[in-house]
């Protein structure tokens, strides 16, 4: 059963179209990959799962997304709420100015949760999963921003699944990085995978390939295929992928 | 060949131009600061600090003026600062970004220059006339209060704007609320900004003479101001009426207390830099 359901999904910044009539089921436990040339639509697709693009001025959006199967913009749904269950990680780390253990304890907060013993625990667990624990035990009480910017944004990981979400989605999280963190980005994506259902956008084919179930291919607004990855980069069915995927263009 | 060394001429006489002009402001403020110091640093024991006016010079204080400078200070800070850090924070988060908006920020930014005489004129109308207040503490802080508004709504608002957006993302991301938001994180990294412009615009009004007198506050008051409601003179009034005093130990006195306000501000703005220092160090993600 497919955990996230778009159908036809079209949007705009005032008047310019950025994303036309997008389509597409999201199995749970699983990493999906959006690719695409820049400009191509699908960082703007990734921040429609729990409505990033509300503060966004001139934005406008049609189409229905439904998260087991509650459409989130209907007028009912808490945003808020919505935020906790599809966690973001962005492209550039982008710890809060305080400690490392303010910063994973700030999703638990602001839900007025201000336990020390219940914060510790989630804390633990979270950088733990984070695959940053070892490196930061010691140093909890340290800024966030003293740490490296790889270990920020396995932080900034941290700190998303410190409230639970039941997805989330990576906004280019290893564009900033180098070839070692990405790869110890990757690989927790691929542990988190077990318990989370995880999007990720990302301008590294390779890692696309290396991680993720399917891959969707985005161009010009429109989501040109979407397959299984192995399927998509072996025997792309349309010429544009193969174009894009063998570096042809983008 | 010829163009470079008319180059580095003009380069050379520009470097001596500069430097010329920035010893010119340096020097005169020396002057001016010594000579007044010459004048007035005799003069300040505890005696000139404790003491009421007096029409025998040696005998007269500041005692009424620093109280009236001091409750001035804080009645103008304690409406001041709420109404104008709100303000900014209205307009800059939650208000929308639309031809009105626009105007309102023109105008406010036209607000600060506009010459303080003028909310002398409407404080006044307001304060002491519509409202009662009579040439009082409360009267003259309120007007105060409006002539500093803009400052403080102006420098709020550049604070917050040069909060980097990924951090309100990053806090909407993790399903915090917009007030979540701005509470814990915007105010928080926009503070020093905020702060340094309190203390800035709280600096100028502690200087400001012309609003004061023009709603009817005294030179002369024989008592320290024990509520809002009482009248009141401040430092700069006292100063300007005994530098037009004849008697030549006035001058003497007028001196002493331009010593003690100038002091004052140079602590109020010391205290903006330092904070304004370390906020952009702080400031780095």
């Amino acid at each position: 059963m497919p955990t996230i359901q778009t159908i036809d999904i079209n949007a705009w910044y005032g008047t310019k179209q950025a994303l036309k009539n997008i389509s597409l089921e999201i199995e749970e436990h699983s990493i999906t990959a959006f690719i695409g040339p820049s400009g191509c639509g699908k960082s703007t697709f990734i921040r429609i799962f729990n409505r990033m693009n509300d503060y966004i001025e001139g934005f406008k959006m049609e189409g229905q997304v439904l998260i087991d199967r509650q459409d989130i913009n209907a007028k009912e749904v808490r945003v808020e709420e919505l935020r906790q269950r599809v966690g973001i990680v962005f492209q550039k780390p982008n710890p809060f100015p305080k400690s490392i253990f303010e910063n994973v304890a700030y999703g638990l907060r602001i839900q007025g949760i201000n336990d020390k013993k219940v914060l510790s625990e989630v804390v633990e667990k979270s950088l733990m999963r984070a695959a940053l624990w070892d490196e930061v035990k010691d140093d909890l009480n340290h800024p966030a921003l003293s740490l490296s910017g790889g270990q920020q944004q396995r932080l900034c990981i941290a700190r998303t699944l410190a409230v639970e979400p039941k997805i989330i989605l990576m906004d280019e999280p290893a564009s900033a990085l180098d070839p070692i963190s990405t790869s110890k980005i990757e690989d927790l994506a691929t542990e988190l995978k077990e318990n989370y259902t995880i999007i990720i956008v990302t301008h590294n084919m390779q890692q696309a390939a290396r991680i993720s179930d399917k891959t969707a291919f985005f161009y010009m607004g429109e989501m040109i295929e979407y397959d299984k990855t192995t399927d998509l980069f072996t025997n792309p069915r349309h010429e544009r992928t193969e174009n894009y995927i063998t570096g042809r263009f983008g | 060949m010829n163009s470079i060394r008319k180059n580095r001429i003009t380069d050379t006489l520009f470097n001596y131009l500069g430097i010329a002009s920035t010893m010119f402001g340096l020097i005169m403020l020396a002057i001016f600061i010594t000579n007044i110091l010459i004048d007035g640093i005799a003069r300040i024991d505890w005696q000139f600090l404790t003491s009421l006016p007096s029409r025998k010079p040696e005998r007269a204080g500041i005692l009424t003026a620093w109280t009236g400078t001091a409750w001035i200070l804080g009645l103008t800070a304690v409406f001041a600062i709420p109404l104008g850090v709100a303000a900014g924070i209205y307009l800059e988060e939650y208000g929308k970004k639309n031809k009105l908006g626009t105007i309102i920020e023109i105008n406010i930014t036209n607000l600060a220059g506009v010459p303080s005489i003028i909310y002398g004129l409407l404080g006044l109308e307001i304060f002491v006339r519509i409202l009662h207040f009579g040439a009082s503490l409360m009267a003259g802080a309120f007007t105060l209060a409006l002539l500093i508004l803009p400052i403080i709504i102006v420098a709020t608002r550049e604070a917050i704007r040069a909060v980097p957006s990924s951090l309100r993302e990053a806090s909407f991301g993790m399903g915090a609320t917009k007030w979540q938001t701005i509470w814990h994180q915007v105010l928080p990294a926009a503070s020093g900004g905020i702060l340094t412009g309190i203390i800035l615009s709280l600096s100028r009004a502690v200087g400001e003479t012309a609003p004061l007198i023009v709603i009817g506050a005294l030179a002369y008051v024989p008592f320290v101001a024990k509520t809002p409601l009482d009248e009141f003179t401040v430092l700069p009034m006292q100063i300007f009426n005994w530098t037009s005093r004849p008697q030549h130990g006035f001058i003497i006195n007028a001196a002493a207390a331009i010593i003690i306000l100038l002091v004052l501000t140079f602590i109020m703005n010391g205290i903006a830099i330092y904070l304004r220092n370390r906020w952009q160090k702080r400031v780095k993600w």
